[in-house]
């Protein structure tokens, strides 16, 4: 059943695959994304982190509280390279009016 | 515990368990009659090893590192099957480009050094790169896709381009757990999220102080990466290197387009596609001042604008990609630009392995090997000599004249 179970839909991860993690004593959820991938993909884990931290807690049998959530990475949201060229680019002083 | 206790003490102590420390460890257990302990202050992959770009190539300024790097590549390609664990691995070749004649010179005796170890590397067209890479705008066959806002047409106007083909690129991950399940058959202990807080000498030993007890070794290696002079500094020892942070950035999955490692000598910049589907990559920023020595991992706009504009003036047709992911690590650089190896002057006992600028990863299957032959009393591999420790200290040799001019990124 639980190999059915997605829990992060970019990397179809699913809950069997979390639980194999853990069980091979990654009970951490820093540990967990780089094991099983979850989190890596456009959304950065911000539709299945709660997920994965849920089943990290109960395939350890630890109180959810004690999790940290994964170190978030920028950008925000996923932005186009085009936009962050524009953004990185200075005026040249004779452009400027 | 007594640090006296057998439980307590190993034969070798090896700090740092990132790809070199547990590989040392995988190879020396190997030769047998040993207890390995790998220590580390926090979890696999959290270091270097896990933020590195994951390249694996031969193409090299220095006769040292093509072969070393050979040797590398070999068992790379062998790594999943001997460990039963998928590293991700495609051969899908280096491609360099030069802008300027004095950048394409040297590729040209890097080319020859490389053809005299029988690799495959040759200097080709930069309509053959157009070829190989159609998404290029090489900036003399015009451009082939829409201009990115932000881009400049034609802004990267190359003169030269090698390729080698039998480079490669992997998932840097899996080589850790790879090593790591290996080493622990064969008898290894590894222990993360254990701090090494003090060093001491006791007669021949060293003990070390540790939040999880007290430990007794008889040999420490120094496998800390960046983090190596801190250690070093503990066991009462100096060392010269200095970490410079180095970003890299993740776009979201596209369909296979991209075969080579893409790659500008000038700007440093480099760009893959890993098996995932993502492009990543990174690009050389002047390295900021750091006195005090710190290893700094903070993210910064300004490295995802200089390589946002990197790429979409290499490949304009990447302007609607998405950046999803940034991130940092440090290079471990040497003060001339060599990796330092073996025993550290003035410490007996402590060998140290570190310097390898941001090419570690992909050496330390390698150098591992060696490292670990040369710990169980084998003949030194000529590394040793080359990337000695006391070649910084008082009286050591000079300074190596010949600089590796192939460092990217």
């Amino acid at each position: 059943m639980s190999r059915k179970v997605i829990l992060c839909r970019c990397e179809d991860v699913t809950l069997a695959d979390v639980q194999h993690a853990v069980k091979l004593g990654r009970a951490d959820l820093e540990e967990v994304k780089r094991y099983t991938g979850f989190g890596t993909g456009p959304c950065q884990g911000k539709e299945c982190l709660r997920e994965v931290a849920h089943a990290v807690a109960e395939a350890a049998a630890i109180d959810p509280a004690a999790l940290s959530p994964f170190t978030a990475r920028p950008p925000l949201v996923p932005i186009e390279l085009g936009v962050l060229a524009a953004a990185g680019r200075r005026p040249a002083p004779s452009t400027r009016k | 515990m007594s640090a006296r206790g057998s439980s307590n003490r190993a034969d070798v102590v090896i700090i740092g368990a990132g790809v070199m420390g547990l590989a040392i460890a995988y190879n020396l257990a190997a030769r047998g009659g040993r207890r390995i302990l790998v220590l580390d202050e926090h979890y696999l992959a959290w270091g270097a090893s896990g933020r590195n770009g994951g390249g694996v190539r031969q193409q090299w300024s220095m006769e040292m590192n093509v072969r070393l790097m050979q040797e590398s590549t070999e068992i790379c390609a062998h790594f999943a099957e001997e460990m039963g664990i998928n590293v991700w691995m495609r051969r899908g070749g280096y491609l360099f480009l030069a802008r300027t004649k004095a950048a394409a010179e040297r590729l040209e005796r890097n080319v020859a050094l490389q053809n005299r170890c029988d690799l495959p590397t040759r200097m080709i067209s930069l309509a053959d790169a157009q070829d190989l890479v159609p998404e290029l705008d090489t900036g003399n066959t015009g451009n082939r896709g829409s201009t990115a806002p932000g881009a400049t047409p034609g802004a990267d106007r190359f003169v030269a381009a090698c390729y080698n083909p039998t480079d490669a690129i992997v998932f840097p991950w899996p080589f850790l757990w790879g090593y790591a399940r290996a080493a622990e058959r064969r008898g290894v202990k590894i222990q993360t999220g254990v701090p090494v807080t003090a060093i001491e000498r006791q007669g021949d030993d060293f003990v070390l102080t540790t939040p999880a007890g007290v430990l007794t070794a008889g040999r420490l290696v120094c496998a800390a990466g960046a983090w190596s002079p801190r250690v070093a500094r503990l066991a009462g020892g100096g060392l010269p290197d200095r970490p410079v942070r180095h970003e890299i950035l993740s776009t979201e999955p596209l369909k296979p387009f991209l075969k080579p490692m893409v790659s500008v000598i000038e700007s440093g910049l480099y760009v893959s596609q890993s098996l995932r589907g993502e492009l990543v990559g990174g690009v050389s920023m002047p390295e900021e001042s750091n006195p005090d020595g710190e290893v700094r991992l903070g993210s910064r706009l300004d490295f995802l604008t200089t390589m946002a504009r990197g790429l979409c003036a290499l490949m304009p047709r990447l302007g609607h990609v998405k950046v999803v992911r940034q991130w940092a690590g440090p290079y471990d650089v040497s003060p001339d630009g060599n990796p330092i190896v073996g025993e550290l002057p003035g410490v007996p006992g402590f060998y140290v392995v570190c310097g390898f600028g941001g090419h570690g990863f992909m050496m330390a299957p390698v150098v591992a090997r060696h490292y670990a032959a040369y710990l169980d009393g084998g003949p030194p591999h000529p590394f040793f000599t080359a990337w000695s420790a006391d070649r910084f200290g008082p009286g050591g040799a000079p300074p190596a004249t010949d600089r590796e001019e192939m460092i990217i990124g």
